[in-house]
């Protein structure tokens, strides 16, 4: 990695410890220094500037936060970013290739499973998770997959819509007789 | 020929929404998405106690933390005159606490530091030694001879009462009790609730010494109105000062008030000559910022045996904590508390009504409701389901025969309100319809008999919206109009300003569909900006259901402007004379000759490059809206429920809403409101259980503990329509975005206390937690909520 800049200073400023983590967000490996106090969520908004992924509660409760960890949602304010090294990470931004919509994204649209899109990132990261598993599922499975994501707004009775809909494009896309890892690669 | 409206996404289209684009990606840009070079970072120390002298507050450890630029104290803010603000509500608010604090999470001080995490620890680094004083937590403490004087403060407040007020007929409504055969009564708490939208509360505030200019990017609901306050609080002048509320996490009447968090990191940046970036953590956005309810309420109804109402009393005792900050702009104390009742046909009523300060965070915010509607009908509901009870008369029946008549509009309510319109019993018989009523309360008896426990509740509401007329409604002075201004480019595209502000009501997409309803122009041609002061026509916000009923409005009127001057030009193009011109969606055209016309992008063309002689250039105006009165939409929510005599525990079986909003612009997204609402009226009636202890500690202060209702728990909802014009809006619309969290609490409330009728027992206050359903089931006795929260030992 080159910088153009960068501003040395000329002694240590206090004795906060450092840790090298390196890991891959959205296909791209990133390695940087880190506060070993410093959450996840923090280092993919500040230090990343991916600020698709919020923060709304600091608890682990609302899951506005929610990102893919090894393809796993995760809620990444209470996971301290050294644990990522090594990891990979999907945000919201690496959801689709660029100029692209992954079909949640469209069926949150469609089906108006949004208004003030706060926790729609989250919301969306976790039904991804939910359909690479589960290609077909239940309203209640859809209820019971989505219940770690809160949202205020919409009640979530389209968001459940939101997912069906997905669920049935990704279905139609996906190959024939192999519809049990029918996801593609994001990047 | 002619245009199809739904196809050009106008009026009735149910147009997917255009802001979805960004917030699908991920790219939405809420307010703690935004860096700045050079920006610090601001985090508030708060008080642990409820009520307490200030002894004295040591922050020279918080200074020598590396990396800290500024602590701020109450008596920093004090010498700038600053340690108090003024309220909406004509009272004052501490900044920074200076003498006491008055209530646990009171902001004391404030450290800006190189980042978050240093300026927390810093916040830790304050030592504040204080002097406990004994803590109110409700109205009964606040009103107890010998109560410690919260505002001590005030140089006249002698106690601790805001208001005493009353409004309606008292001796005619003793009057018609005289006369009355039946007496009901009613008495209930309904219990403080947090907005609590998923973003926080936060803001950047950047002062640039080199031109004087304050910009401010924050979670506001109003920005024009937070300009207007900032000049007056700061002392400011007014074009110098930006206001921007960016993409809003949500609202729900939370991001209405100002914050001292915003007062300081203005004055930090100030200071500093830098960004000064202050983001609320959950806890500190519960414990301290805007509560909504929190009011006692007790009545009685008089009735002739045959069930029609003839009077009704009320009364409330509010806690309003320790600043009355109501955000709410009527001249009226307790705000529309007297809408109660307005859908019933009732010859007189009276309120009295007191409030109170408590060492509480201050309350009185309108949570997702009309100042004080949402109380208002939760009492209405279940005043007139205890009637319904005593008079041993079906609850249906009951509110049919006492119901405002379609033929009896405009009516005055017996508290003076002037509703517009509506279909009431159509909508009562079409959701008594769809839930099957005749056929639950077959099932109900049945039921009844293996040892199930089913119940149906109904709650039918009316409810101003649209604050508001001019001579009633104003903040700080500022009458409630509002404004839309509307540039038409030479290509017929055009932009649309308002001085709304949308938080996921979907502005950018509506406003859009009415320009498009009223002018023709697709409204992909359109694009919808709002919340920058410097850029949008001065307008009140967005809260109260207030957007389309006002600013709607503005935005018909607006373009109604556009096309009056079109029509001239138009004339011009077709060398006829303006009289001989007519419209169609889209297109004038020569009354003798329709074929001739002009489309409205070629009178916008020519508006630019052949315009008639004489006349000025473009094709860009602005409206100012004041209402002529509020709007009366119309709900009827039926709830059916099943309650576990073991457990408590009660899961809802249906939830039918019927809604009259008038004309809808976007079905997709009225739906949507409707669906929001109810799952906050589901929240509210269900899990939303945030209270105090003895010591004045919050109790819920975290999403752990304030349980608000995911995916699992949310019951789904069947939705129709009914559709009564409203006949002073331009397209005819109601306000909707609250209509299912004010009526919604009742329904279910009602829907369990139907299941327990056979235990007597009267009232649960909210939330119906399983265990105060348990208790009144076999204790047989209502159960109240209101605080200390109570414990067994």
């Amino acid at each position: 990695m080159t910088s153009l800049f960068a501003e040395v200073t000329s002694a240590p400023s206090n004795d906060v410890p450092v840790r090298r983590v390196s890991l891959r967000i959205n296909g791209e490996s990133r390695t940087v220094d880190v506060e070993p106090r410093l959450l996840l969520a923090h280092l993919i908004r500040q230090g990343f500037k991916l600020t698709g992924t919020h923060t709304g509660c600091d608890t682990t409760n609302c899951g506005a936060c929610t990102v893919l960890f090894d393809g796993s949602p995760v809620k990444s304010c209470t996971m301290l970013a050294v644990q990522a090294d090594g990891h990979e990470v999907i945000t919201v931004e690496g959801l689709a290739a660029p100029n692209e919509l992954h079909a949640v994204q469209e069926g949150f649209k469609e089906e108006h499973g949004l208004q003030c899109g706060f926790c729609t990132p989250g919301m969306m990261l976790s039904a991804t998770a939910l359909l690479d598993e589960n290609p077909d599922p239940t309203e209640d499975e859809i209820r019971w997959a989505l219940s770690g994501n809160l949202c205020r707004c919409t009640g979530y009775q389209n968001i459940v819509k939101a997912v069906l809909w997905a669920a049935e494009k990704l279905r139609a896309q996906a190959p024939p007789n192999d519809a049990d890892s029918a996801e593609g690669e994001a990047s | 020929m002619s245009i199809d409206e739904i196809k050009i996404g106008g009026l009735g289209a149910s147009r997917r929404r255009v802001e979805d684009n960004r917030f699908i990606r991920g790219a939405g840009n809420y307010v703690d998405d935004i860096t700045l070079p050079g920006m610090l970072h601001m985090e508030i120390l708060r008080s642990p106690l409820a009520h307490a002298r200030i002894k004295s507050i040591d922050v020279s450890a918080a200074w020598a933390v590396p990396g800290v630029r500024l602590v701020l104290t109450g008596e920093m803010m004090a010498s700038r005159n600053l340690a108090w603000m003024p309220t909406l509500s004509y009272d004052t608010q501490a900044v920074l606490a200076t003498d006491k604090v008055r209530f646990q999470g009171q902001e004391v001080a404030c450290v800006v530091a190189d980042d978050p995490y240093i300026a927390k620890d810093a916040c830790e680094a304050i030592v504040v030694d204080y002097e406990p004083l004994p803590p109110i937590v409700n109205p009964t403490q606040a009103m107890a001879s010998g109560a410690p004087v919260i505002r001590d403060d005030k140089v006249n407040q002698q106690d601790n009462v805001v208001f005493d007020w009353d409004v309606g007929d008292k001796d005619g409504t003793d009057r018609a009790f005289a006369e009355a055969d039946v007496v009901s009564e009613i008495e209930l708490h309904y219990p403080r609730s947090h907005p609590s939208p998923i973003e926080t509360c936060g803001s950047i505030a950047d002062f640039d010494r080199s031109t004087s200019k304050l910009t401010v990017y924050m979670t506001t609901q109003a920005p024009h109105i937070i300009r207007a306050a900032v000049a007056i609080v700061a002392e400011l002048p007014e074009h110098m000062i930006r206001i921007v509320s960016p993409d809003l996490g949500g609202g729900f009447g939370n991001k209405v008030p100002v914050y001292p968090g915003y007062v300081a990191s203005i004055l930090a940046s100030i200071l500093l000559e830098r960004p000064v970036k202050w983001i609320e953590d959950k806890s500190g956005n519960l414990i301290s910022t805007g509560f909504g309810r929190d009011v006692y309420l007790r009545g009685q109804m008089a009735m002739r045996q045959d069930g029609r109402i003839l009077g009704v009393r009320m009364h409330t005792d509010s806690d309003h904590g320790a600043f009355f900050s109501d955000a709410q702009p009527s001249k009226f104390k307790i705000g529309l508390m007297h809408s109660a009742f307005a859908c019933y046909d009732i010859p007189t009523a009276h309120l009295t009504s007191r409030g109170y300060y408590t060492n509480k965070a201050p309350g009185g915010v309108a949570y997702r409701c009309s100042f004080r509607v949402t109380e208002a009908m939760f009492f209405q509901e279940r005043m007139v389901q205890a009637a319904a009870d005593d008079l041993g008369m079906d609850q249906a029946e009951f509110r049919r025969m006492n119901f405002v008549q379609d033929d009896d509009f405009p009516h005055r309510t017996a508290f003076g309100f002037l509703t517009d319109s509506g279909q009431y019993a159509k909508c009562l018989d079409i959701g008594l319809k769809a839930v099957g009523y005749d056929d639950f309360l077959k099932q109900k008896e049945e039921a009844k008999k293996r040892g199930r426990l089913l119940g149906i509740g109904i709650s039918t509401m009316t409810e101003p919206l649209g604050a508001g007329n001019s001579r009633e409604y104003d903040i700080l002075g500022i009458k409630m109009f509002d404004s839309a201004e509307l540039r038409v480019h030479m290509t017929g595209k055009a932009i649309l300003r308002t001085g709304a502000k949308t938080q996921g009501q979907g502005h950018e997409t509506t406003w859009a569909q009415i320009v498009a309803h009223e002018l023709g122009i697709p409204a992909e041609d359109i694009v919808v900006e709002e919340g920058d002061t410097d850029t949008a026509p001065f307008g009140m916000g967005t809260y109260a259901s207030r957007s389309t009923p006002v600013a709607g409005a503005a935005v018909a009127m607006v373009s109604r402007k556009i096309r009056a001057k079109a029509r001239k030009i138009a004339a011009h193009l077709l060398e006829v004379s303006e009289e001989d011109v007519d419209w169609e969606l889209g297109r004038f055209f020569v009354r003798s000759a329709p074929d001739l016309g002009v489309t409205i992008q070629e009178c916008a063309n020519a508006a630019y490059s052949n315009m008639p002689d004489g006349m000025e250039p473009g094709l860009e105006n602005n409206a100012y809206y004041d209402p002529p009165n509020l709007t009366w939409p119309f709900a009827c929510y039926i709830a059916t429920v099943e309650v576990d005599p073991l457990t408590g525990v009660w899961d809802v079986l249906n939830m039918v809403a019927v809604d009259d909003c008038g004309v809808r612009i976007n079905p997709m997204i009225v739906e949507g409101q409707i669906m929001g609402g109810l799952t906050e009226a589901y929240a509210m009636a269900s899990m939303q259980f945030i209270t105090f202890d003895n010591e004045g500690n919050c109790i819920g202060s975290n999403y752990m503990d304030y349980l608000l209702p995911t995916a699992w728990e949310t019951p789904g909802f069947e939705l129709h329509e009914v559709v009564t014009p409203c006949p002073h809006h331009p397209i005819g619309a109601k306000g909707i975005g609250e209509c299912a969290t004010v009526g919604g609490p009742a329904a279910f409330v009602n829907a369990v206390m139907d299941a327990l009728k056979d235990t007597g027992v009267r009232n649960i206050d909210m939330p119906l937690l399983p265990d105060r359903v348990h208790e009144a089931l076999t204790e047989q006795h209502d159960v109240s909520g209101a605080p200390p929260l109570r414990t067994d030992s």
